[in-house]
């Protein structure tokens, strides 16, 4: 049986309100720098719709100095800037200590500008147009405030166990059988646990390739997995988010 | 027309044959110079020879007849007319005899033949007054008497006159015939750049049909207008071809865009909640597709551009192939269709991983999409293939199925984009897939070919598609 969950401010919020590490863990405060107005203010709306605190800055001069004056979780910076350019503001960020993780907005988007944005020190690149859910995914997932910690041998969710040392998974103390591929695809999953997690995202970290998959193949290798993990369970753990990707997490 | 004028003078066809001239006039005055300078050395020798024949005479004369015979010879000769120089003198050099008046001092003091021409003036002439230059053999006989013969320059000197004359005449001539064969030529290369530049108009007013004119001659003129009639043909076909994208792109986003329209106008007038949102997830459904169409469209331009080109590096191509087989297997058997790989292995090109991923990527999309809708034939299992192999100094890596496949006349089609064999469009996708394949292709500096993977069976015969990358040079 397959869950569908709507993903949308209302969902967040009540999730978060239910998790306890949120209640410690004060919301997710982002800076997004970008000229294109229209653009910033369609996204500032929908992150603080997520429960995400959201500074703007329209020009690369600008959000060079709110980055390093005050401490954001997450930088949104869009590659084109007036008065400073994208990949300036983010080595200049670099060399002045600021280690916050940052998402890279590009237009021209495409693998060498990829390549060249990550060396300049940004940590996750998207190319522009995307669909918004993509980079709440994403910014999300950069800012890690949920998910297990890196250095975590085994993770958890729910009954469900992934040892990464002796890449055993275990299922109310039953062995579950899993391909290389599947053993992988769920360590990324577990990894986010209770973060939407992308098709794009999971043929970037599973797979290693960096485009739009168009069809179903990320979903029938995550439909083989949930069979594994779920076929003789009675609670389902990883569930379908629509028109934005995958969320494995113990609902309580 | 003075401005023409000018215009003419600036031409290169004038300035070429002003400097042709010059060098003609050089050439020609060296070629008079020398020719002048040989001639009087000819003369010079005859000159001598012919005195010298005289004193022979004289000495001959002399000896025969003594002093009578040969005063008696010289007043002959002296009579006759254009004679040369005759002087007897005596051994302190008192003119006893002759034709000439005086000589320049000391000529005859010394034996032999004059070093330099010397001065002389004639005796009893009316029509030379003045002094003359010659040339003379002074002889002793044994009495002491001094006999000179000699002869006047005046003849070559007025040959070199002569020659310089007719050289100055012929500069003239051929100076004036210059400047009207400039006025000819000008003229005339001039108009036919004014014609040029007369269809370059045409052409820049956006005419593209328009050629320069050619004419029969063949000339560097005529060339010229070849290469660029053959660039404005070359030109125009882009320009056609150019087009014709754009019309396929415009139709192609044209239907989406209007679908999109009418969802969202149901949806404004829907009520019910739950049909409102199904609508407006269409809604997001088809704007998804669009964005993925440019995205497409984008990446090909990009790719053909070779602007990617900066990002290559070696690719294992058996382990490329083995992923993406991985990654379609349960895609391929959830349509119910087997996966089967036959690859070599440790194949490695220089290249981008993540374009050739992609173009795997987009003929397994086909193949899964198109041997799905094959016609069913009862016992016939549909079925994909992924294979690797090395032949002939290249690599193969194909993909095939045992679908409807592609008739062979269509098989040059299938790349262009936007063309779909499908006319209804009845299978998603944007027409671009095997266009954005042929662009890495031909980034990798490879090539797609397309063919059957049954020719035997009419009814099915499959397509087989197959990127084609040169080895590496080691």
């Amino acid at each position: 049986m397959e869950t569908s969950v709507h993903y949308s401010a209302a969902t967040a919020n009540s999730d978060s309100a239910k998790n306890a590490a949120d209640a410690i863990v004060p919301h997710m405060k982002i800076l997004v720098i970008e000229d294109d107005l229209e653009a910033a203010a369609y996204m500032t709306k929908a992150f603080r719709e997520a429960g995400i605190v959201v500074d703007h800055a329209s020009d690369g001069e600008s959000g060079l100095f709110m980055g390093t004056e005050n401490a954001y979780d997450v930088m949104v910076i869009d590659r084109m800037l007036p008065r400073r350019d994208g990949l300036s503001v983010i080595s200049e960020l670099r060399k002045r200590g600021v280690n916050a993780p940052v998402l890279i907005l590009s237009a021209l988007g495409q693998v060498d500008d990829r390549v060249t944005g990550l060396r300049a020190g940004g940590d996750d690149y998207l190319p522009k147009p995307y669909a918004f859910s993509e980079l709440l995914a994403r910014v999300e997932v950069l800012g890690r405030r949920k998910g297990a910690p890196e250095q975590d041998m085994i993770y958890r969710v729910g009954d469900l166990e992934l040892d990464r040392l002796s890449h055993e998974v275990k299922r109310a103390g039953k062995d579950v059988l899993l391909q290389p591929r599947e053993f992988r695809l769920l360590e990324y999953l577990m990894k986010n646990a209770g973060q939407v997690v992308t098709r794009t995202m999971l043929l970037e970290n599973v797979w290693d390739y960096h485009f739009d998959p168009q069809t179903n193949v990320i979903d029938v290798h995550v439909s083989r997995l949930r069979s594994k993990i779920e076929k003789d369970f009675d609670k389902p753990l990883l569930k379908t988010i629509r028109g934005a990707g995958y969320m494995i997490k113990d609902e309580g | 027309m003075l401005a023409r004028a000018r215009l003419m003078f600036r031409s290169t066809a004038v300035r070429l044959s002003a400097l042709y001239i010059l060098l003609f006039a050089l050439c020609a005055a060296f070629l008079v110079f020398y020719v002048t300078a040989m001639s009087e050395r000819l003369l010079a020798q005859q000159t001598r020879q012919s005195l010298q024949e005289e004193v022979s005479d004289i000495q001959r004369a002399y000896e025969r007849g003594g002093i009578n015979l040969l005063l008696r010879m010289m007043e002959r000769r002296a009579r006759q007319p254009g004679a040369n120089l005759y002087v007897i003198a005596g051994p302190n050099g008192e003119m006893l005899a002759g034709n000439v008046a005086s000589v320049q001092p000391g000529v005859l003091d010394d034996q032999g033949w004059t070093d330099i021409p010397f001065t002389y003036e004639p005796y009893a002439e009316v029509d030379r007054p003045g002094r003359h230059l010659a040339t003379a053999n002074v002889t002793r006989l044994d009495n002491g008497l001094r006999v000179m013969v000699g002869r006047d320059l005046g003849d070559p000197s007025r040959f070199r006159g002569i020659v310089r004359r007719a050289l100055m005449v012929a500069l003239t001539i051929m100076g004036v015939g210059a400047l009207v064969i400039w006025f000819g030529i000008g003229r005339n290369a001039l108009k036919r750049i004014d014609r040029m530049s007369a269809a370059s108009q045409k052409i820049m007013a956006g005419d593209l049909s328009q050629r320069l004119p050619v004419g029969k001659s063949g000339d560097e003129f005529d060339r010229l207008s070849d290469s660029l009639n053959a660039m404005l043909g070359r030109i125009e076909k882009l320009n056609e071809g150019l087009r014709q994208v754009s019309d396929n792109i415009a139709h192609d986003l044209k239907t989406p865009l209007t679908r999109l329209r009418n969802k969202a106008a149901d949806a404004l007038d829907e009520d019910r909640e739950e049909v409102r949102r199904v609508a407006l997830e269409g809604i997001i459904g088809e704007s998804d597709q669009l964005i993925r169409t440019f995205n497409a469209l984008l990446m090909i331009s990009r790719v053909e551009a070779g602007s990617i080109a900066a990002e290559m590096s070696e690719v294992d191509l058996s382990a490329i192939s083995a992923d993406s087989a991985e990654l379609y297997e349960p895609a391929a058997e959830e349509a119910g269709l087997a996966l089967t790989t036959d690859l070599e292995s440790d194949l490695v090109v220089n290249g981008n991983r993540e374009l050739i991923g992609q173009a795997i990527f987009n003929l397994l999309d086909n193949a899964i999409k198109y041997a799905v809708g094959a016609p069913g034939e009862a016992g016939r299992e549909a079925k994909i293939g992924v294979h690797l192999v090395k032949r002939d100094g290249t690599f193969r890596l194909s993909v095939c199925d045992n679908g409807p496949g592609v008739p062979a006349d269509k098989r040059g089609e299938v790349t262009k984009r936007f063309f779909r064999l499908d006319e209804s469009r009845s299978k998603p996708g944007t027409g671009l897939g095997l266009s954005l394949v042929e662009a890495v292709m031909e980034l990798h500096g490879g090539s797609l070919e397309l063919s059957a993977t049954h020719e035997d069976n009419p009814e099915a015969p499959g397509l087989t598609v197959t990127m084609v990358f040169p080895e590496p040079k080691p």
